[in-house]
């Protein structure tokens, strides 16, 4: 069974059509990285699937619970909305770390503040919190980060601002991990440290949905590549063919604009 | 000037006196308008339109008109035109109603520092603590909050400094504060008349008041230094 089922997902912004029937899915382990050109909607199908969007159409389940449907989501209460966003999680492109909170802080406060819901929580106060702690620790290490801890945001490269919010994603286990063009405001040798910590996340079968620029990387980390165009997946299949052997026109076109644009600002 | 310090021990008492009043009304100004303020920075942010409208005409309103005229109106107005003062006579009725006048005016003005504060958070965090399953309000009370206080510390510093001199307005119904006490030297008071020096002397008590608001605020600004 797919853990990702995405169904004709449809949303619009005043008259404009943004995303026009997106349906795809997912199984566990897999990596599947999203391209396409400015404007083509795959910010807002990320934001849709983590539910800061409401899509106007369509369903979105995980591993078979159905967590959106248009048909019943005026029903939906903000509570429900809260519950489903655990399944996913998002790495934002400008990182979005909490400014007042060192690097442990970030990672562990969401964790700490669902904590507080259980209801053997006061019983169970120090054990908890120490579970907490020690995730957020072996994450951050895992990120290459055990020196920094205790480092605020704003003493941290972006690049390792990056590999904080990413540890801060993973310290709640969604089941799908999405990075919205997680390199695009790095410079070259910082967006290497990042790439390689999302790789090694593909090497441990974190499934994950990747909206990216980097074709090399993409072409390297995923099981599948979509190509979204105005708002519809144009093409979807493994990244040898959809990278280096596209079957549709739009997207061949896309690959060579991008070739054409990389000879340019490249090296 | 023989005669100045033969008159200090009382004209110092009786500033003391009268100090005491502008210090209670200022204290009772900041800890009403600085929460109120923040219940009318909602209101003005209200998705709901009517709300935020009524709230912006508000604000409008009482950041467009004198202070010395709101106090006036407050203090009037019920016993002139409505024929029962509901603050009551005496000094205790003057102070309930300064205060309310005042509560109100600060508020507003602190209300649009903190519209300004909450505005100026990169929403992306409130959208990174949706997507870590916090709630509204745990947004604002962990990540926004701090934030804001930071960043509305310098212009609240400004209008808390201002706050202090405009105390002084509230002589002008008569309200027994420091400028009142040190004027009634001149008509005539504990033996002591046609004395200006006493009035002029008042500053003094405004300056050093303000530089431990200054230095109390400055630090509060140190300790959020930490981060950025
Ligand atoms: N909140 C919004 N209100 C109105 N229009 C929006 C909103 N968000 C996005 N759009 C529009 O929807 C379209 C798709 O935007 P989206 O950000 O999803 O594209 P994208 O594929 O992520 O582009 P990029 O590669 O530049 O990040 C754009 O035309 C954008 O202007
Ligand atoms: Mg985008």
């Amino acid at each position: 069974m797919a853990i990702l089922d995405v169904k004709d997902i449809r949303k619009r912004f005043g008259n404009t059509e943004v995303l026009k029937g997106i349906s795809f899915s997912l199984e566990q382990g897999q990596v599947l990285s999203i391209i396409g050109s400015s404007g083509s909607g795959k910010t807002t199908l990320l934001r849709c699937l983590n539910f800061l969007e409401t899509p106007d159409g369509g369903s979105i389940a995980v591993n078979g619970q159905v967590l959106f449907d248009a048909a019943a989501a005026a029903s939906r209460r903000e509570a429900d909305i809260r519950r489903s966003r655990l399944h996913f999680g998002l790495v934002f492109q400008s990182f979005n770390l909490f400014p007042q909170y060192t690097a442990l802080e970030n990672v562990m406060l969401a964790g700490r503040l669902l904590a507080k819901e259980q209801p053997d929580y006061k019983a169970r106060k120090k054990e908890l919190l120490d579970q907490l702690d020690q995730r957020a620790r072996a994450l951050l290490d895992q990120m290459g980060l055990s020196s920094r801890m205790d480092s605020y945001p704003h003493q941290l490269s972006g690049g390792q601002q990056q590999r904080v919010a990413i540890a801060r994603a993973l310290a709640l286990s969604p089941d799908i991990l999405c990075f919205d063009e997680p390199t695009s405001a790095l410079d070259p040798e910082l967006t290497h440290e990042v790439l390689r910590v999302i790789r090694s996340l593909a090497d441990q079968r974190t499934t994950m949905i990747i909206v990216t620029h980097e074709m090399a990387f993409a072409r390297d980390v995923s099981s599948r590549v979509i190509f979204m165009d105005g708002g519809q997946v144009v093409e979807e299949g493994p990244p040898s063919q959809v990278l280096e052997d596209p079957v549709q026109e739009r997207t061949r076109r896309f690959l060579e604009s991008y070739h054409q644009s990389d000879r340019f600002t490249g090296p | 000037m023989n005669l100045m310090l033969q008159q200090f021990p009382v004209v110092f008492q009786a500033l003391n006196v009268g100090f005491l009043q502008t210090l209670k009304l200022f204290f009772v100004t900041g800890l009403g308008a600085i929460p109120l303020g923040l219940v009318i920075a909602f209101g003005s942010m209200s998705r709901f339109k009517p709300l935020s409208a009524l709230t912006r005409l508000v604000i409008w309103v009482v950041r467009g008109t004198p202070l010395m005229i709101q106090l006036l109106i407050i203090y009037y107005f019920p016993g002139i035109e409505l024929h029962n003062n509901w603050w009551g006579g005496g000094e205790s009725g003057r102070f309930l109603a300064s205060s309310i006048a005042f509560i109100f005016n600060y508020a507003c003005y602190f209300s649009e520092i903190y519209r300004g504060g909450i505005q100026s958070i990169p929403k992306g965090q409130q959208e990174a603590g949706l997507v870590l399953g916090m709630t509204r309000g745990q947004i604002f009370y962990r990540v926004t909050l701090l934030q804001v206080i930071k960043r509305i510390v310098p212009p609240m510093s400004n209008e808390i400094i201002t706050l202090v001199k405009d105390t002084a307005l509230a002589r002008i119904i008569a309200l027994q504060e420091i400028i009142w006490a040190g004027q009634s030297f001149m008509r005539g008071s504990h033996g002591i008349s046609g004395a200006i020096w006493p009035l002029f002397f008042t500053a003094v008590y405004y300056l050093l008041f303000n530089g431990v608001v200054t230095v109390a605020l400055g630090r509060l600004e140190k300790r959020l230094d930490y981060f950025r």
